[in-house]
């Protein structure tokens, strides 16, 4: 029986509602209660794009539903939603209501697949699970239902990959960040399917999925799943790298490992790793000076309160790369059980002569608590949510909100994957830090 | 009138209560019509899109009551409104003054084991954990859907665990599917308030129950000078604060879809009178809301002196924003009753309200009283409104008007429908605070802002120039109304 949750950082199964948002020009269709898709927009994402928040179309159900079946009436909201709604892809969700009634949602949108309509559905009713695990679902579920059929072909394409690295608005950052690994991959020869955001082609990208040569999974758990499914299907060979790079260090491990799997050509590879790293580098060099000088006190620990590939990849580069040294840190993406060692693994071996202490732990309420009794010398950074605000005021520490609820800050394209995301990471930090000075 | 009756766990949905709807087409003179006459039938629409739900709305108020906390039991996915609500209650303590202070929300999360097993149990657990966390003065419990479809016997909890931990434990019974109206949410939380929190008077009070958000305090001084302290219910209140709310001499609501309930619940149980009449919004409005007022509270004849120096104040200036805004036409999209209220507002103004897109609509409220009326009032007092639909957050009916119609302005009251005209080049003004409306200076505030926003083109022009638009081609040539269907309620389930 998992515990009680205070202060919530991801939302429940239906939140992956929001993914299938961030594919171009793809609706959800919500078989679901009134406020479900209102409920996820609050938590996850600022804006409502193309068809999201109160766009998205709903069955809205009310007790006759949950008496008769609500079979009826999403047949009729699908049929109003291929008339009124301009996309390419409907996919069906279904909500707590819908799966405890037991509907026969797969009847129902197999009737419109069998007219070679656009549209996919998947079980996401909200006690099911969380949006980190329905995030699979429900891309498996396109993939199964839509891509299958539409696809371009199976033969491999030479050098095309498939990425999954983020979950669309859970990852504030997910549409910068898939830019950033869109432009790396392909700065070593690749050709890329992101899949998501405005680096994508969209359904089209998605109808190349079998062609890809190999998949790249860039996630501690999350999305592995997806590259599991692919490699049984299709024969698609995986590499995963697991956890967020960040900066110049191990962005190039990472294009190193991918550039390994796939056979490409070395020459290649490391002339552009280099053209990158001498840039990465050469900012901060020119920023050295001030990390070293500046007298009147810099975060000099950190705590991170992120899902796992956040924590990894910020501990990682905050040791690494800006000398802050881990504080215990936290993973509040309640990660399966048969994945924690492995990110056990990652924090015991954070930097060649350091290892730091995490703890697994949604209840956001208790982490504060731990952080609040934890004894400071020095001046603390966290990276964590808006939920963080008071407690970062608090114990004199400076806050950098990377995670869900975000209410602090507006998030366009900024990202803090890869080359370009180090170097934003470390402007944002001490944008916050310089801040406090009057 | 419904009576009310708090022994019952839960507050029956307004659809039950006071035969509220979601769907109508035609003008606001036939539905204040149908609605008095009772012959008002929903419709129902075989498309429709997201809408809210009462558990959002019952969170709301019961969210920001200082000394309280909330836990929601449910799916962690229903917990998605905590942070947003949060954000509220911290700009509303920079408002008040208040020393920063975290919501303090939880939820059970409700997984698929505890839907085959049920989840009281877990329930329990989290209410005396979080009782040792925080020690609050009261505990609320809202429900779900899932809550609700697995039987969980909330109410049962919250007795039980009232006992064993000495306080209040309250259960607030807002399930997403029992209503098409989410406004039923404010019912729910006033409920479980009256029921569980508010004492017998031990005294009457010279205080004022005010029934609002966490809007600005423009009550102060009026009734200062009546001689009386304005008490602002719900958000910011604390537990003992509203024990005796039962003792206030009146109750106003700032708009009578969020209060209704209350209103007539603390006049039904503890005899504090409500003032029925609506809101004061627009000059005749005002007038008559200051009257009543002047009535309840015995103050007749400082209220006459009041309007007069309003009138002599407010009036000149009104004549110059008429001046300005002649000839302009508007369209609004809003909650019932504010709609029907801010209808009142821009036709004072002079301008042409070419149509109305409102939520939902209460044909009568639990005080059973014709007068509290607010659309009757408009319309009677400022001429019908054609195009008035109601329309619960239904987007792509509004799309399709505002195509149609391209008004000068368009008017919103919630968050979720002011992209639409500005996609589509309409200058859109949304006022979040109830308060900044209400009064002779309301319609001077509204003035100004309309003015303001007519005259800002340039963001929308820009935007609409390279906006997309999710509704096809066919859909825009419709009928708006095409999916809404009045008489065909049976087969749509």
């Amino acid at each position: 029986m998992t515990k009680f949750i205070e202060q919530p950082r991801y939302s429940c199964a239906l939140g992956a509602q929001q993914s299938v948002i961030g594919i171009k020009r793809a609706v959800p269709i919500l078989h679901s209660g009134p406020g479900c898709g209102d409920k996820v927009s609050r938590l996850l994402g600022q804006g409502e794009g193309y068809a999201g928040g109160n766009t998205v179309p709903c069955t809205n159900a009310s007790e006759a539903e949950i008496v008769f079946g609500g079979e009826g009436k999403l047949e009729s909201v699908i049929e109003g939603a291929f008339k009124v709604i301009d996309a390419d892809l409907y996919v069906v969700l279904t909500g707590c209501t819908s799966d405890i009634i037991g509907d026969d949602v797969g009847q129902v949108t197999g009737k419109y697949q069998a007219e070679d309509r656009p549209i996919v559905y998947a079980e996401t009713g909200g006690f099911k699970s969380n949006n980190y695990v329905s995030h699979e679902i429900v891309v498996k579920a396109i993939i199964d239902q839509y891509v299958d059929k539409f696809k371009t072909g199976t033969t491999p394409i030479k050098h095309l990959v498939n990425v999954f690295a983020t979950i669309p608005y859970q990852d504030p950052f997910w549409n910068g960040n898939l830019e950033e690994f869109k432009r790396i991959l392909e700065g070593i020869g690749l050709t890329v399917n992101i899949l998501f955001g405005t680096a994508s082609r969209g359904v089209e990208e998605w109808k190349t999925i079998p062609q890809a040569e190999f998949n790249i999974v860039i996630s501690a758990w999350p999305g592995l799943g997806i590259a599991n499914h692919l490699e049984t299907k299709y024969g698609t060979p995986y590499i995963q790298f697991p956890y967020l790079p960040i900066g110049g260090g191990e962005t190039t491990r990472f294009l190193r490992q991918v550039a390994k799997f796939g056979g490409l050509e070395q020459e290649l590879v490391e002339g552009f790793i280099k053209g990158e790293e001498e840039r990465f580098y050469t900012h901060i060099e020119r920023m050295a000076d001030f990390m070293l000088e500046f007298r009147y006190g810099i975060p000099r620990r950190f705590y991170t309160i992120l899902d796992a590939s956040y924590a990894i990849g910020f501990s990682k580069y905050l040791l690494n790369e800006l000398g802050i040294i881990p504080a215990k840190q936290f993973v509040i993406d309640d990660t399966p059980e048969e994945f924690q060692q492995a990110i056990r693994e990652q924090f015991k071996a954070i930097s060649e002569l350091r290892s730091a202490e995490v703890d697994f732990l949604v209840d956001g309420g208790a982490v504060q608590d731990q952080i609040r009794s934890d004894a400071r010398k020095s001046r603390a950074l966290i990276v964590g949510s808006s939920w963080e605000k008071d407690l970062a005021q608090e114990i004199g520490a400076d806050l950098l909100i990377v995670s869900v609820p975000i209410a602090h800050r507006l998030i366009l394209n900024c990202g803090y994957a890869g080359y370009n995301g180090g170097l934003r990471v470390i402007e944002d930090i001490y944008d916050r830090v310089l801040d406090t000075y009057r | 009138m419904s009576s009310v009756n708090i022994d019952a766990a839960e507050v029956p949905v307004r659809e039950a209560r006071l035969g509220s709807i979601t769907g109508f087409e035609g003008t606001a003179g036939e539905l204040v019509r149908c609605a008095q006459s009772g012959n008002l039938k929903d419709g129902s629409r075989s498309f429709s899109q997201c809408m809210g739900c009462s558990s959002i709305n019952a969170f709301c108020q019961l969210s920001m009551i200082q000394d309280a906390v909330v836990i929601n039991h449910a799916p962690v996915g229903c917990a998605g409104d905590f942070f947003t609500f949060n954000f509220v209650y911290r700009v509303g303590q920079m408002e008040r003054k208040l020393p920063p202070v975290i919501g303090r929300y939880f939820n059970t999360n409700i997984e698929e084991q505890d839907t085959i097993f049920g989840a009281t149990k877990k329930l329990e657990q989290t209410i005396r954990d979080v009782y040792d966390r925080v020690k609050p003065n009261a505990i609320f419990i809202t429900t779900s859907c899932a809550s609700g479809i697995i039987g969980d016997d909330v109410d049962g909890v919250a007795n039980e665990l009232s006992t064993e931990l000495g306080i209040s434990v309250v259960a607030c019974f807002c399930e997403g599917f029992k209503s098409k109206i989410w406004t039923t949410g404010f019912d729910s939380a006033y409920h479980s308030i009256v029921r569980k929190i508010v004492k017998p008077p031990r005294q009457k009070s010279n205080k004022v129950n005010i029934v609002n958000f966490w809007g600005s305090h423009i009550f102060d001084d009026l009734l200062k000078r009546l001689g009386y302290e304005a008490n602002y219910i719900i958000p910011f209140s604390t537990i003992s604060q509203l024990e005796y709310i039962s003792e206030a001499a009146a109750t106003i609501q700032i708009c009578p879809t969020l209060g209704t309930y209350i209103g007539a619940a603390l006049e039904q149980v503890y005899g504090v009178p409500e003032i029925k009449s609506p809101p004061a919004y627009g000059v005749i409005g005002t007038d008559s809301w200051m009257r009543e007022l002047g009535k309840v509270l015995g103050r007749e004849a400082e209220i006459e002196t009041i309007i007069q120096e309003e009138h002599d104040r407010v009036i000149p200036l009104l004549d110059a924003y008429r001046e300005k805004l002649r000839g302009k036409t508007a369209y609004l999209t809003a909650g019932a009753a504010h709609g029907h209220a801010l209808i009142a507002v821009l036709k004072e103004l002079g301008l042409e309200v070419q149509g109305a897109a409102i939520f939902h609509h209460d044909p009568i409220y639990d005080n059973g009283d014709k007068t509290s009326d607010a659309l009757a009032h408009a319309v009677s007092a400022y001429g019908d409104v054609a195009n008035y639909n109601v329309c619960s957050k239904q987007a792509y009916e509004l799309v399709n008007i505002l195509n149609r119609v391209r008004p000068d302005i368009m008017i919103a009251r919630h968050g979720g429908m002011t992209l639409w005209g500005a996609k589509l080049g309409i200058p859109t003004l949304l006022i979040g605070d109830e308060q900044f409306g209400f009064g002779y200076q309301g319609v001077l505030n509204y003035a100004e802002r309309i003015v303001e926003t007519l005259d800002n083109k340039e963001f929308v022009t820009n935007l609409a120039k390279h906006s997309t638009m999710p509704y096809t081609k066919w859909w825009l040539e419709q009928n708006p109304f095409s999916f809404l269907r009045g008489d065909l309620d049976d087969k749509v389930y």
